[in-house]
């Protein structure tokens, strides 16, 4: 019931509730305000893939809201010796009150939702989703130009293997976004998606240049050509380090225009654009941590307060 | 009845009719009809039909299908009108109709999918997204297969 595998368990009023419970968690989210609305309450971090900023900003959202977090990680465990997902999944259903899955595998968060009975976060699965990515994403758009409705948003890099630019595009088209693809022919967005989207009734461009699409865009979100998707390293090195931005390459771009990133990068974003108006990669990680507590309560059945002291 | 009567009536089985044109071979596939098999199978291709211009039928002696093999069918013809013959006589007819879940019927051909793992124990699951033309998708991982594709992974 609070399980969120794909964008498509949140409607968009959802949504919007949402961003403005993480938006009235930002003081909690700093260590400003205590408030431990989650206190007796357990997360199971379920990372069968690593990451950082994704298992990171799970425990602090936990802990911030007076929360215990385990921390699962699938090198030399029971799933190193041949444990199936399921099984590992009812070992957690018995230990924790919420899971947050990643897991290298596509539909392994679908999978953990239906083999367990607390409700599943989905933190990336293989290149299939990653809607809590989305919400932080979302968030920070909604931040920036105070609205989610219709904007201008160009998508960078490997929309083939990007599973954050998978969710994040089906989510702005449901707010009438229009949408600029921009990748190298090897690195498209996959047709399903692309046909998905379409049926929504939105206007989607793809293109291999990025330089022509700077001056029209609300958002520029780029990201990282990653290697660990690649079938084999030949073709990921025809690839590699294909879109560069650096800060000179900005000046024609509107005022207000954001640059986002999911972060890590590595070369496509100079670290001269860093200290641009239009940098909010960094922002956008810290959004991570309220846009999560958001949904932890969601999923845990907690109201947050519509004051928040 | 007369394009009936192109091959022998049977005592007792299964009368596929109104196969779209041509798909009969997958519909032998898809109800996994052994080659093998001690007991005939008749086949008419490309018989006039009013229903759907030209259509295939097939004639399976002592095999009445039942409820997943009309799951099975439903893949690759919808129209299918099926009559279970005892005796000579037709004992039941049934109409095929696809489910908008297909459980444990086909395998999902995406390499990296969660259920590519023989021993994970939750069932195979594709969802109908459209019927004309017929999509299916991983109910798990979300990819789509096309029709040909499908039969080569019916379980």
């Amino acid at each position: 019931m609070g399980d969120i595998v794909t964008m498509d368990d949140l409607t968009n009023q959802e949504i919007v509730a949402v961003l403005d419970d993480a938006e009235r968690l930002v003081p909690v989210a700093r260590g400003d305000v205590y408030l431990p609305l989650l206190q007796g309450k357990v997360l199971a971090n379920m990372f069968f893939e690593n990451s950082t900023r994704t298992r990171m900003s799970f425990e602090t959202a936990m802990k911030r809201l007076g929360g215990s977090v385990l921390n699962f990680t699938s090198i030399g465990t029971s799933v190193a010796k041949g444990e199936t997902l399921y099984d590992t999944m009812q070992m957690i259903d018995g230990y924790a009150d919420v899971a947050a899955i990643r897991h290298p595998r596509q539909g392994a968060a679908q999978y953990s939702a239906d083999a367990v009975e607390i409700p599943i976060l989905n933190a990336g699965d293989g290149a299939g989703n990653h809607p809590t990515q989305t919400m932080l994403d979302l968030f920070t758009i909604r931040q920036a130009h105070g609205t989610l409705e219709g904007l201008n948003v160009v998508l960078v890099g490997d929309l083939r293997y990007g599973r954050t630019v998978h969710s994040l595009s089906h989510a702005l088209v449901r707010f009438g976004a229009k949408l600029t693809l921009v990748s190298p022919s090897t690195l498209k967005m996959p047709v399903e998606i692309v046909s998905d989207l379409r049926e929504h009734g939105s206007e989607i461009m793809e293109t291999e240049s990025l330089e022509d699409q700077i001056a029209g865009a609300d958002v520029i979100y780029v990201t990282r050509i990653q290697k660990e998707r690649f079938p084999d390293e030949d073709e990921y090195a025809k690839v590699a380090g294909i879109y560069k931005i650096e800060a000179s390459d900005l000046s024609g771009a509107m005022k207000g225009m954001i640059i986002m990133h999911p972060l890590p990068r590595v070369d496509e974003i100079d670290p001269g654009v860093d200290s641009t108006e239009f940098a909010r990669y960094f922002e956008q990680a810290f959004n991570g941590v309220p846009t999560r507590m958001a949904l932890l309560c969601r999923s845990l059945g907690i109201d947050v307060p519509k004051k928040v002291k | 009845m007369s394009e009936m009567r192109r091959v022998t009536a049977i005592r007792n089985g299964t009368v596929v009719d109104h196969i779209p044109s041509g798909n009969a071979m997958q519909v032998i596939r898809i109800l996994r009809i052994d080659t093998d098999r001690a007991t005939p199978v008749s086949l008419v291709m490309n018989v006039p039909s009013d229903k759907l211009g030209r259509k295939d039928v097939l004639k399976i002696e002592d095999r009445e299908l039942d409820q997943e093999d009309l799951d099975r069918l439903a893949l690759i013809a919808p129209a299918a009108s099926i009559a279970i013959i005892r005796n000579h006589a037709v004992a039941e007819k049934m109409k095929v109709e696809l489910a908008d879940d297909l459980v444990n019927i086909a395998k999902c051909s995406f390499w990296n999918c969660i259920t590519k793992n023989d021993r994970e124990p939750l069932p195979q699951r594709m969802r109908v997204t459209s019927r004309d033309p017929l999509q299916v998708r991983c109910y798990y991982c979300g990819r789509g297969q096309e029709i040909n594709e499908l039969i080569e992974n019916i379980l």
